[in-house]
């Protein structure tokens, strides 16, 4: 089941469980850089995107120009446009307002767990659970991180730094089984991921962007030529 | 930091929120050609492949490490565990490597 708002709370809790050492860690990273308490939640509370607040922590310690930063953040994320406009196909019909709202909590974690659904559907009450409980997952870690620091034994540390993408690979794997287009889908996007990742050609954000578009586009229109295919052979069958 | 850090603090939100919310509130309830809408739903698919690899591999120095996590973690899944377990059995194991 999965349609009411603490359907949600349970669905998005792997996620929160993935934050927890990625925002810790965010939150101490935060401090060294020099960022008081108030300004690294902040950053959390407000701005919400791992990746880019990782980024900006290592930029603001280099020195960059804020502007610059701003716009690397827009960059790092512009995939999400991707991300909201598949999700769009997914959730069911709701006010503009309510969907605007949570459009902000629309994570790469969160939007995986959404759009792996078995449900044709996704409810509003069920997406808003996903969304707050890995938000706040996000958010009290980082002030938490800021505050205890690397008290996490060093061991569980590295180990954790597995989570998210664990929590990805699970997502994925029920959906492979006996699907072969899943597996293409995400086998091809791995492998362009892979090819600009090592040959420096893209910047991460934009990396994983054209390897999800290309690898959509291109299993799509396999796809699509194939049925086709298929259509007419029954159809000239049936004209015998 | 001082106000500077506020402003870029405000950027950054528009920067993020914005690509977030376009699509859910522009294309609210309209029809999409059918190959567009096809290639929406193969999204998730593909943005999980390229979220997996090749960052996983690299979560640590040691490749090793990042190639053990992936193995156990589809062995998992593919066994049928739920994500929940899929996630806390990974982190366990890889403790228990990171130990020796």
């Amino acid at each position: 089941m999965n349609t009411t708002f603490s359907h949600g709370l349970k669905a998005g809790s792997s996620i929160a469980i993935g934050y927890f050492p990625v925002a810790l860690t965010f939150g101490l990273l935060a401090k060294t850089t020099g960022l008081s308490i108030m300004e690294a939640t902040a950053m959390s509370l407000f701005v919400y995107a791992g990746a880019a607040q990782y980024m900006a922590l290592s930029l603001l310690a280099s020195g960059v120009a804020p502007w610059l930063i701003v716009t690397n953040t827009f960059i790092v994320n512009i995939r999400h446009f991707l991300m909201t406009a598949a999700l769009n196909e997914k959730v069911e019909p709701a006010p503009k307002w309510k969907k605007a709202m949570y459009a902000f909590g629309i994570t790469d974690e969160t939007f995986s767990v959404l759009a792996t659904q078995k449900n044709r559907q996704v409810t509003t009450a069920f997406t808003f659970g996903v969304a707050l409980i890995a938000y706040s997952s996000w958010v009290i870690f980082t002030a938490v991180g800021h505050v205890i620091g690397a008290n996490l034994p060093q061991f569980l540390q590295q180990a954790m730094s597995v989570a998210l993408y664990a929590m990805f690979i699970g997502l994925l794997v029920p959906s492979m089984k006996g699907n072969r287009k899943v597996v293409l889908l995400a086998a091809i996007a791995a492998a362009i991921h892979c090819v600009l990742y090592y040959t420096h050609l893209l910047s991460t954000g934009w990396s994983i962007l054209v390897a999800t578009l290309a690898s959509a586009i291109f299993v799509e229109i396999l796809y699509v030529k194939s049925n086709k295919n298929v259509d007419r052979f029954t159809e000239q069958k049936e004209e015998n | 930091m001082g106000s500077t850090y506020w402003w870029m603090l405000l950027g950054m939100a528009i920067a993020t929120y914005v690509p977030r919310m376009i699509p859910l509130t522009i294309l609210d309830g309209k029809e999409l050609p059918p190959i567009v809408s096809g290639v929406l739903r193969n999204i998730p698919y593909a943005v999980l492949g390229a979220l997996i690899f090749p960052a996983i591999l690299h979560i640590q120095d040691d490749i090793l490490f990042g190639i053990i996590g992936a193995v156990i973690a589809f062995a998992l899944a593919f066994i049928g565990l739920d994500v929940m377990f899929v996630v806390i059995g990974t982190i366990a194991a890889l403790a228990v490597y990171s130990l020796f």
